[in-house]
């Protein structure tokens, strides 16, 4: 029997008692400070799984999670991919380079044929904003968002908290800064929406074109000046350059970004002596992010990684159901 | 014969804006008769106006029909009897239609469906340049001949200044009007929204102001430079009101319309990714939705014009980006006109300017936006109390894309007369002609 052996469910004791009524996972623009905290607390029960010699349980045994992928995805795919074969879920990945669009199919219709083999649970990537939204309105099962355009990137964004509170035990106070294409990131405006929920001192820097003025309205201090938001800083999370979503020049060259914006030794001398740094890959190293500095002791990038299953898991849990029918 | 009883005729045209009785005949205004002296027998038609508005037929300088071409979201039919509906007896229609309105043959038969099928007249915009490629121009004067009223490559604008600027200097030989609308499409790039935080929020990129503006000073610079007309459509930025105001000032031949939707709603109507709020130009902040009703106060702004624009559901069933632009209007452009009645700073003889008179003025269209006698007998009543809602089921047009379903409206046409012929009716007994 799968997984039987140590086939109990997480642990709920230590999980403060919350109703748990959301059908789909879509954006953190919503989530209460109490809902966030619940999520974390069931990722820190799944984490128990994680580090048991059987790493599965059956919580999900019979209930299939579609890995609906409009765009490439190693990461987040695999990291979801795990997280439903440890609570015994059927994975089935549906992966398409091309949008369905481009060949004729309207996301629509594609959503409606998956619906049709009901699953419980859709995890849609998609490279436009607003479309698991979209997708929500139209399916019977769960959604969980795994990136859609510019908009959000929920897991991420519950992932980059989850991996901060375990190094820093909190979130309210801390000065956060965010670097980079803040214009084109969803995992950008997903911390924006959790962290600042959460109290954090938020702070976004890059170069004009990438930093639109109106980002203060989430809360956030914008400069344009690494060295400003570097000073004093508790977490630095770098974000990648995405040369892919770029159709127009928004810097110069690679060099010139690397040069004012790059994250190296001597500008992260600026930031707290026990500062960490943050990143959501794929990372381009010695642009956005020294090899030195990646690879260092305050770089919890890895740790970032493998809060990632645990917050999955325990997300496909509560859509599943697992915490009320526990219960 | 119709006489239409007791109602308060509101006609800046004729100055008139008392209650008294209108006389139709043979589709035109044959007299106006002062309260008292209402005729006690009548051979012919009586609508009783008691308690309503009188206005000359409403215009709306700015539809479109998609027909020919695209017939499933709407064509001359459904969208004349919209109109109709909403108030309105005449539309103007613009020439992205399959074939564009590019030759006269393509005008003609818009003009002769309309004649047949139509619940409103019908003036027909044709492109300003063949196949709206923005090079070369269509033959103005033939076109005209053949019906069109003005030329106009909306939703694809004149890129290069220089056609544009041959454009109004030939036009002006003529004193053809051009239409145009104002977007820089390098700077609007993708964008699929207006440019401000409820955008920046949900990831999807924006359409700066800017973009529109830049735009309306280069149509403004060049009506300027060539002493040609030029009408700017579909208002929607703060900046554009003002530039438009400016140009006013300095003499330049230059008028402007807004939509109501410019003025009813901004860009949070966009939350949720609704597709039903998408349109280009794009819903604006607060900022541009209080300088466009400044503008509409000060007389700034000329008309009023819904950019009525069909889609079928599926263009709009779908993900933001991928969304056609645009949102019906005919049916809800009058009650959303009338709700700038409830400050005050907008009077009934105001609004039948912006709704009617000046758009028959800019567009030269005789005999239209007054009851005059001898003008033609196109009336539309309004009951200014009654209170409905706008409801999907009820949309004459084959299209629903609408963000105003559900909403409480105040004030809405009860009977209209498109050349002394019934068109719409709600009052008991009147019904319309076939």
């Amino acid at each position: 029997m799968e997984g039987g052996a140590t086939g109990e469910p997480p642990r709920e004791g230590e999980v403060t008692p919350m109703e748990w009524r959301r059908k789909h996972v879509l954006g953190l623009a919503d989530f209460s400070a109490e809902e966030i905290e619940f999520v974390i607390d069931t990722a820190r029960s799944m984490e128990d799984v994680l580090t048991r010699d059987i790493k599965k349980v059956p919580a999900l045994r019979g209930k299939t999670v579609v890995n609906l992928f409009f765009e490439a995805s190693t990461r987040t795919r695999t990291s979801f991919e795990i997280a439903g074969k440890r609570l015994s879920a059927d994975v089935v990945n549906f992966s398409s380079a091309v949008s369905s669009v481009a060949k004729g199919e309207t996301l629509l219709d594609t959503a409606k044929n998956i619906n049709a083999m009901m699953p419980s649970i859709i995890v849609m990537r998609h490279p436009v904003s607003g479309a698991s939204q979209f997708l929500s309105r139209h399916v019977t099962c769960s959604v969980i968002n795994a990136g859609d355009g510019s908009n959000e990137h929920p897991t991420q964004g519950l992932l980059d908290l989850y991996a901060i509170i375990k190094v820093k035990d909190k979130i309210k106070g801390l000065k956060i800064s965010i670097i980079g294409d803040i214009l084109h990131s969803r995992v950008a405006r997903s911390n924006l929406h959790s962290l600042s929920r959460m109290g954090a001192d938020l702070w976004l820097c890059g170069p004009g074109t990438l930093v639109p003025k109106e980002m203060v309205r989430f809360g956030a201090t914008v400069t344009n000046d690494i060295r400003e938001a570097v000073r004093d800083a508790d977490v630095v999370m770098m974000l990648r350059i995405q040369l892919e979503r770029q159709k127009t020049s928004y810097f110069p060259s690679l060099r010139e970004y690397a040069r004012n914006y790059g994250l190296n030794s001597e500008v992260f001398s600026l930031a707290r002596k026990d500062a960490i740094i943050m990143h959501p890959g794929p990372i381009n190293r010695g642009v956005e992010l020294s090899d030195e500095l990646a690879d260092s002791s305050h770089s919890i990038i890895l740790n970032q990684v493998e809060s990632g299953v645990a917050i999955r898991m325990a997300l496909l849990y509560l859509l599943a159901g697992g915490h009320n029918a526990a219960r | 014969m119709l006489l239409v009883k007791g109602g308060r005729v509101i006609d800046p045209g004729s100055g008139r804006d008392e209650v008294g009785n209108v006389v139709i005949a043979d589709g035109k205004v044959a007299d106006f008769l002062p309260v008292g002296e209402a005729p006690g027998t009548f051979d012919g038609t009586v609508l009783d106006a008691t308690g309503k508005w009188v206005l000359p037929g409403l215009i709306d300088m700015h539809v479109h029909l998609r027909d020919p071409g695209f017939e499933w979201k709407e064509d001359i039919r459904s969208g004349t009897a919209a109109a109709a509906a909403g108030g309105f007896t005449s539309v103007v229609c613009m020439a992205n239609t399959s074939p564009v309105n590019d030759h006269p043959e393509v005008t003609r038969y818009i003009r002769e469906k309309a004649a047949s099928a139509g619940s409103a007249n019908v003036f027909p915009v044709a492109a300003l340049t063949r196949g709206q490629n923005g090079k070369e121009m269509t033959d103005f004067s033939e076109l005209f001949e053949a019906g069109a009223i003005a030329f106009s490559d909306d939703g694809r604008p004149v890129r290069s200044p220089l056609v544009l600027r041959r454009a109004l200097e030939y036009a002006n030989a003529f004193d053809f009007l051009i239409l145009e609308h104002a977007e820089d499409h390098e700077l609007s790039g993708e964008g699929a929204a207006n440019e401000g935080w409820t955008a920046h929020r949900l990831g999807i990129p924006g359409i700066p102001s800017a973009a529109e503006e830049i735009a309306i000073a280069r149509d403004i610079l060049l009506a300027r430079l060539t002493g040609g007309r030029i009408h700017i459509q579909h208002i929607s930025t703060k900046m554009g009101v003002d530039l438009l105001r400016m140009a006013k000032r300095a003499g330049i031949r230059v008028t402007g319309e807004t939509a109501p939707h410019y003025f009813t709603l901004t860009d949070a109507a966009i939350e949720g990714y609704n597709t039903c709020a998408k349109m280009n130009p794009p819903l604006r902040g607060e900022e541009d939705r209080m300088a466009i009703l400044e503008g509409i106060v000060d007389g700034t702004i000329d008309a009023i014009a819904s950019d009525h624009a069909p889609h079928d559901e599926y263009t709009k069933r779908c993900e933001f980006v991928a969304a056609s632009n645009g949102i019906i209007g005919l049916e809800t452009s009058l009650p959303l006109s009338m709700a700038l009645l409830a400050g005050g700073k907008v009077a009934p003889a105001r609004l039948v300017d912006l709704l009617s008179a000046t758009p028959a003025r800019i567009l030269g269209l005789k005999g239209k936006g007054t009851l005059r006698k001898g003008a033609d007998g196109d009336v539309t009543i309004v009951d200014p109390e009654a209170e409905w809602e706008f409801r999907k089921s009820d949309v004459r047009s084959k299209s629903r894309n609408s963000p105003f379903f559900g909403w409480k409206m105040r004030g809405r046409a009860v009977a209209v007369l498109c050349r002394g012929r019934v068109t719409y009716s709600l009052l008991k007994g009147v019904t319309p002609d076939a």
